[in-house]
């Protein structure tokens, strides 16, 4: 294959890679992620551009299990790829360490992305839209499951209609000890506190080792 | 959620069958989380494959894999094959992520809540 040709490919735009003020100094040696978890339009995306020291960037991943249930299939037998993208920025916290944070899905047809986004996570952040809990609902039974810390982050919708924590508490079926706290995606300060509240919290895990069984 | 962005040119087929072209995918692909740090340690030389050669000049500085598959927009199982080759040939060197254990270590919870609090 012609090299030339193929590089020419990536034109009109710049050369791909960082903008200068994007890229990390050669000290940083070590990184954590963080992911923000819930349904279409709860705001993951814009939680992650308020608090990201980068202009939120897209990743994208196959899916390519058999039977995923989604799209229509018939006549393409065999061939189940389909591209998933996820966004995600990045908050330098020292000289050496990054985290980055990653919006993904809630729903449950994507939650094949999750296998290889939680392995090393810190934990989870849920965003919950009140109007919409059945999605929340359902990734808190699945971290649950796979044992990972969250908080839950309610977004303030100005249209949503205001419940007590309680009341959403009870509706989620979540336990007593995981932080649930109100939050607007769109300010940076509230989003660092969502992120505070959940390091706090997995503080407090370790402090407090859960009991076993 | 975003729409994927492409960045190769549409009507361009096969482009991830070139990437990926003669590699064994599951024994080639490089262990790497999305958060690996990647570093190059060599220039790009004629005759490196453009993907290749696009790595190493984005990686001057540490970047992560998902900012890689970012900038490149290949996913980013595309981009561990890529990876795989250049470790392979010591053209780049990777800082694995903290590694995932049950429970963090308190002096890293700590480390991120002080960055944190100075945002």
């Amino acid at each position: 294959m012609d090299y030339r040709s193929s590089e020419a490919l990536l034109g009109p735009e710049p050369p791909a890679g960082p903008r200068g003020e994007d890229v990390l100094p050669p000290s940083v040696s070590a990184a954590v992620k963080v992911v923000i978890v819930g349904g279409f339009g709860v705001g993951k995306t814009t939680m992650v551009g308020s608090v990201s020291e980068i202009r939120p960037l897209t990743t994208e991943e196959t899916m390519t299990r058999a039977g995923v249930g989604i799209d229509d299939l018939a006549g393409v037998e065999g061939k189940t790829e389909t591209t998933v993208a996820m966004d995600f920025g990045r908050i330098s916290l020292n000289d050496r360490l990054v985290l980055y944070l990653f919006g993904t899905p809630g729903q449950e047809r994507f939650w094949f992305l999750w296998d290889g986004l939680f392995e090393g996570a810190l934990g989870a952040v849920v965003l919950i839209d009140t109007r919409r809990l059945e999605v929340g609902f359902d990734v808190i039974g699945r971290l649950e499951e796979r044992a990972v810390p969250f908080v839950v982050a309610v977004n303030a919708f100005p249209d949503a209609p205001v419940h007590p924590m309680a009341e959403l508490r009870a509706a989620m079926d979540l336990p007593d000890s995981v932080p649930m706290i109100d939050c607007d995606a769109r300010d940076r300060g509230s989003s660092r506190d969502t992120l505070l509240t959940l390091v706090r919290y997995l503080r407090s895990l370790i402090a407090v080792p859960p009991e076993t069984p | 959620m975003s729409e994927p962005r492409r960045r190769w040119a549409e009507g361009v087929p096969d482009r991830l069958y070139t990437v990926t072209e003669d590699r064994a995918p599951t024994t080639e692909r490089a262990y790497v989380d999305l958060v690996t740090l990647v570093v190059a340690r060599a220039e790009p030389e004629a005759g490196t494959r453009p993907e290749c050669a696009a790595v190493l000049r984005m990686c001057q500085f540490p970047l992560s894999v998902a900012e890689i598959s970012a900038y490149l927009a290949l996913p980013v199982s595309a981009v561990t094959v890529v990876l795989a080759e250049l470790l392979r040939n010591h053209q780049v060197e990777t800082r694995a992520p903290i590694p995932a254990a049950e429970l963090p270590d308190p002096e890293l919870l700590q480390a991120v809540m002080h960055g944190l609090q100075k945002l």
